[in-house]
């Protein structure tokens, strides 16, 4: 397939996700800001919110304070944030509009849809538009997209660069999240083990819709072991790193048999996959969870570098 | 007022074409009209058939009315139509064959030398070299209006990449969903194998370097452009990749497109993108769109570029004069479809003609397209006409008239109920080792009333083109 | 004449480039004026493609490097004998009929200088001696744009040098033609090395123009050294301009910086070299 078309299929999927996350976030700073005064204020949880999406910078130059209205349009319909909801969407459907012809109907319906109900939202009033209803929108419009496309495509390679790109954004959006939480945690050690520090990785786990999953998982006290465990480590968890770069390593062997020959894509994720198989808690925080998260998104962008290199960018000979 | 020939009825009688679809129109209520009517938007949206026509520009996103009336030939017409068409695709490509070869028509005295060879058109990169099985022009866009049961005339020819066929074929398609009965009841002629038709044509006309099924790609300006929607339609409809420039690279003899698994070799490029953007070493060095030295593959017969480039020439509104010359000449035949009169303003008779008639006139710039920088004499006012002037008194050469011609009407929907509406024709002729014609186009319609402007940037929509089989 | 040349054009890429591709105008032209005893053209790392004789005659060649290359080097060496026709490019095959280099390009569009330049020039002539006319427009072009190198850059049109008063031998070339079309005369660029026998390495990359005379056919007219090409040119290739008659047009991938050197050298072959 045409290298720009397996680039486009890849940023779509990667998008989509993008928007999840997204909203998942302004899920949890909205609940956050329900519940006042957990330590210093949901002003804070606002702003590790922002922090967590990586736009606090961007927000704050355009807005100034964190009023929540602003930090809702921010996320959800703000063109000016790559990362919003709305930014997300729209690029995802450039990049399917483009590409049109490796999509099916029914994922090509289900983004125009989107897009078209992003415009519709932008023109609602937003006094008609609850937050949570915006999320759920969010949810429910991204497990449509992904369902049709499990459900409705060529299990070809446009499937395969699809699955990556879903793979290496959850990857990455997980250690970006864990390693986010764990600055905010930094400057309060006083707290760890505390009420707040509870509070705080519990947002965690809310922001990538795990904290009922968790529950089931572990039981009893959410202590950082247990949930570096569940988003690292353990292959139950969708969105862990473990089974991110499982996913990732499942699709690069399938194209490397479909075209008949093995690429440096396979060996570098290989790498990743054999050291997250044999990692054990102790490992990570031996190591430093920052360094090693540190690390594991340095990899998962390499990773993506070797895919671009092997198959995205037509040069590869 | 001028007598408007009228597709449908004759008098109170209704044509024989169009029988069927007097009950059909009449015995719509409203509610369902209006119904079908947003059904049919709903459709075009949902597709992402959002473009415009023939160059025209304009917001990518934007939809073109569709009217549900659809216009209608009857086979015998058709026929007449269908050979008129044929012949002039055939002498068109037979013109650019000679004039980029040995120029015999011009030696014979039939067309001036300077009016070829001097056309901003007129490609020297190409000169003397033959394109696979000498065709030029593989898609040949004839503008056609009707003013009365047989008259027929071409407007201009289009021989470089007529836009505008995936209408055909969606407004076939939704007409097909929303009123099926009435397919059931009339016999209307089909029109979805062009795509096939296109694949086919584009295969037969595989480089001399080529061995084997030729790979076929469409190369598109990229996703940006206003009729991207069409590029990626018949992409997918005959299955072919779809480039851009940057997906494509020359190396060796041939040309190459990135893809996942390696270079893999593109044997036939239906470009559609303007002859100045193809290659950078051979047209404007700053062109971003293209791919380098793809020109110096196609002379040494190692890619195909459809159509070619060069092509232009024979559609230029200058050359246009000369057609039914072309026809006698190349075919030695008589033509079959008719030239409207044209007066250039470069000749000196001809302008003083055109200042002095200009409320009766229509005139146009030679390069102009998308019925801007024209004048509607008799729907003009004064200052217009005035104004009109001037300009063509300051660049003769850039301009050309014609008698406003009475456009045929076809009932059409409005907000009263039904009523005529002119009408223009653009069927879509393939010439590859054969010469085919589906049995449709695209009828454009000019929404306003009294309008005789049908492009779709000055109100004009687009309606199903049908056929009646025998 | 047998000419020896040297040319080696070197593009350095900062950072390196890939994707390269170059289309060739440097093989001497085929007529009666000169033939090529020994001619190699080489692009080291370059992989070697189309190639074809176009319209207008030249050979044109492809070449690609895959890259990424800090540098790619054009060397031309090779030794040609030539004759001197006084300019008429005699037993020459091309096809395009000189008609259509009746057509101006951005570098050659005409203004009411180069009209009124084409008038003066004109003016007294004899209408039917076309020959003498093409001597007298080479003449008022070289009077009117003094020879200064460095003022003027590739991108410069006719109409702008003739406005400053000078330039090189583009210009020159630029505004012979401008003028010779305005009069009527289809006219192109034409590239090529010119032999300058003074010791210090005059510019051996040349450009000239040639005119189409009725019932002669081409000639050249070499504006900058007001004369018609001798045994001391040789020809490559030509076009409308200096950008389409250009003996490389080439495009690498990406951005970043370019550096261009050329080193041309021609030289009288000795008597001793070609015994070897």
């Amino acid at each position: 397939m045409l290298s720009r078309t397996a680039e486009n299929l890849f940023w779509t999927a990667r998008y989509i996700e993008r928007a999840e996350t997204n909203a998942r976030l302004l899920e949890v700073g909205a609940r956050n800001s329900l519940i006042p005064n957990t330590g210093g204020g949901y002003r804070n949880e606002w702003e590790s919110v922002l922090q967590a999406g990586g736009t606090a910078g961007g927000f704050a130059e355009k807005y100034g304070d964190m009023v929540q209205r602003n930090v809702e349009t921010w996320m959800f319909f703000d063109r000016d944030n790559p990362s919003s909801v709305a930014s997300c969407i729209e690029q995802a459907r450039e990049n399917g509009r483009i590409v049109r012809t490796a999509l099916t109907s029914q994922v090509w319906d289900a983004l125009n849809s989107a897009s078209q109900d992003i415009r519709e939202f932008a023109r609602t009033e937003r006094s008609k538009l609850s937050v949570s209803d915006l999320v759920d929108w969010t949810l429910r419009t991204c497990a449509l997209i992904r369902g049709a496309s499990q459900s409705t495509q060529l299990r070809n390679d446009g499937y395969d660069f699809t699955n990556l790109g879903h793979c290496l954004e959850r990857a990455d959006s997980t250690a970006r999240l864990l390693d986010v939480k764990y600055w905010v945690l930094l400057p309060q050690v006083a707290f760890v083990g505390s009420g707040l520090d509870n509070y705080q990785w519990r947002t965690i786990l809310r922001s990538m819709s795990a904290h009922r999953a968790f529950n089931w998982a572990y039981g009893g006290e959410i202590t950082p072991r247990k949930i570096v465990d569940f988003l690292v480590l353990n292959r139950a968890s969708p969105r862990s790193l473990l089974t991110s770069v499982e996913g990732a390593a499942d699709h690069l062997d399938r194209l490397a048999r479909a075209y008949g020959r093995a690429t440096p894509a396979q060996t570098a994720v290989r790498g990743m996959l054999g050291e997250l198989a044999e990692a054990t808690v102790d490992d990570v925080f031996d190591e430093g969870l920052h360094e090693f998260l540190t690390r594991m998104i340095l990899d998962t962008s390499r990773l993506s570098g070797v895919i671009y290199e092997t198959y995205l960018s037509g040069d590869a000979r | 007022m001028p007598d408007y020939f009228n597709e449908m009825f004759d008098g109170s009688n209704v044509r024989m074409p169009y029988r069927g679809l007097d009950d059909w129109s009449t015995e719509m209520p409203l509610e369902l009209r209006n119904l079908k009517q947003s059904e049919a938007e709903a459709l075009f949206r949902r597709i992402g058939i959002t473009f415009a026509v023939y160059g025209e520009g304009g917001s990518p996103d934007r939809l073109i009315p569709f009217d549900m009336f659809p216009r209608v030939f009857g086979a015998e017409e058709w026929r007449r139509l269908e050979a008129g068409i044929k012949q002039r695709a055939r002498a068109l490509n037979a013109f650019l064959v000679d004039v980029y070869g040995r120029g015999e028509i011009v030696k014979a005295g039939r067309i001036p030398a300077k009016l070829v060879y001097c056309n901003e058109a007129y490609e020297t990169a190409v000169v003397g070299f033959t394109p696979p099985k000498g065709v030029y022009s593989q898609i040949v866009g004839i503008d056609l209006v009707r003013t009365g049961p047989d008259e027929f005339f071409v407007l201009e020819d289009n021989c470089r990449t007529p836009s505008g066929v995936s209408y055909m074929l969606e407004n076939r398609e939704i007409m097909m969903r929303m009123f099926p009965h009435l397919f059931q009841a009339l016999r209307v002629a089909p029109v979805e194998n062009y795509p096939a038709l296109l694949k086919r044509t584009f295969a037969s006309l595989a480089p001399a370097k080529c061995e084997g099924e030729p790979r076929i790609a469409i190369l598109t300006p990229g996703h940006f452009n206003s009729a991207y929607y069409e590029h990626s339609f018949l992409a997918d409809m005959m299955g072919v990749e779809l480039v851009e420039g940057k997906d494509l690279f020359v190396e060796g003899e041939y040309c190459w497109m990135r893809t996942t698994e390696g270079p893999k070799r593109v044997d036939v490029i239906y470009r559609r993108l303007d002859d100045d953007f193809i290659d950078p070493l051979c047209f404007r060095p700053d062109s971003m769109l293209g791919v380098p030295g793809l020109m110096n593959v196609y002379r040494s017969g190692g890619v195909n570029i459809c159509s070619a480039p060069g092509a232009g020439v024979a559609d230029d509104k200058a050359i246009y004069t000369y057609v039914p010359d072309m026809v006698r000449f190349y075919l030695g035949e008589e033509p079959m479809l008719n030239n409207v009169p044209t007066w250039q303003c470069a000749r000196e008779d001809d302008c003083k003609y055109v200042l002095d008639n200009l409320p009766d006139l229509v005139v146009k710039e030679v390069h102009g397209s998308g019925g801007y920088g024209m004048l509607v004499g008799p729907k003009s006012s004064k200052e217009q006409i005035a104004a009109f002037a001037d300009k063509i008194r300051a660049d003769p050469d850039n301009y050309i008239a014609q008698p406003t011609l009475a456009l045929s009407t076809v009932p059409t929907f409005v907000d009263e109920g039904v009523a005529p509406r002119h009408v223009d024709l653009r069927p879509y002729c393939l010439v590859g080792e054969t010469v085919e014609l589906v049995p449709g186009g695209l009828t454009r319609v000019a929404l306003t009333e009294g309008s005789l402007v049908v492009n779709s940037s000055q109100g004009g929509g687009v309606k199903d083109t049908w056929v009646m089989a025998e | 004449m047998r000419l020896s040349v040297s040319h080696v054009t070197t593009y350095r890429y900062d950072p390196p480039r890939r994707g390269m591709v170059q289309s060739l105008r440097l093989t001497p032209a085929v007529f009666e004026g000169q033939q090529a005893i020994d001619w190699r053209v080489d692009v080291p790392g370059g992989f070697r493609g189309a190639a074809f004789r176009d319209g207008a005659g030249d050979w044109v060649e492809t070449v690609s490097l895959q890259g990424p290359m800090p540098e790619v080097a054009v060397t031309v060496q090779g030794e040609v004998e030539t004759r001197d026709l006084s300019g008429v490019l005699r037993g020459h095959r091309e096809t395009v009929p000189p008609v259509a280099y009746l057509r101006t390009t951005n570098s050659t569009e005409l203004d009411p200088r180069l009209r009124e330049l084409a008038g003066d020039a004109l003016e007294g002539a004899s209408l039917q001696d076309r020959l003498d006319q093409a001597h007298r427009l080479t003449s008022a072009v070289r009077d009117a744009i003094e020879y200064l190198p460095g003022r003027t850059h590739t991108g410069t049109s006719a109409a702008e040098a003739l406005e400053q008063g000078h330039g090189v031998c583009q210009d020159h070339t630029h505004a012979l033609i401008s003028v010779a079309i305005a009069s009527g005369i289809p006219a192109r660029y034409v590239t090529g090395y010119l032999f300058v026998d003074d010791g210090n390495g005059h510019e051996a990359s040349h450009a000239w123009a040639e005119l189409h005379i009725e019932g002669m056919g081409w000639i050249g007219f070499d504006a900058a050294n007001r004369c018609c090409p001798d045994d001391r040119y040789i020809r490559l290739g030509s076009g409308h301009d200096a950008t389409y008659a250009a003996p490389i047009r080439g495009l690498a991938e990406g951005t970043g910086s370019e550096t261009l050197e050329v080193a041309v050298k021609v030289s009288e072959s000795s008597q001793q070299q070609q015994q070897q």
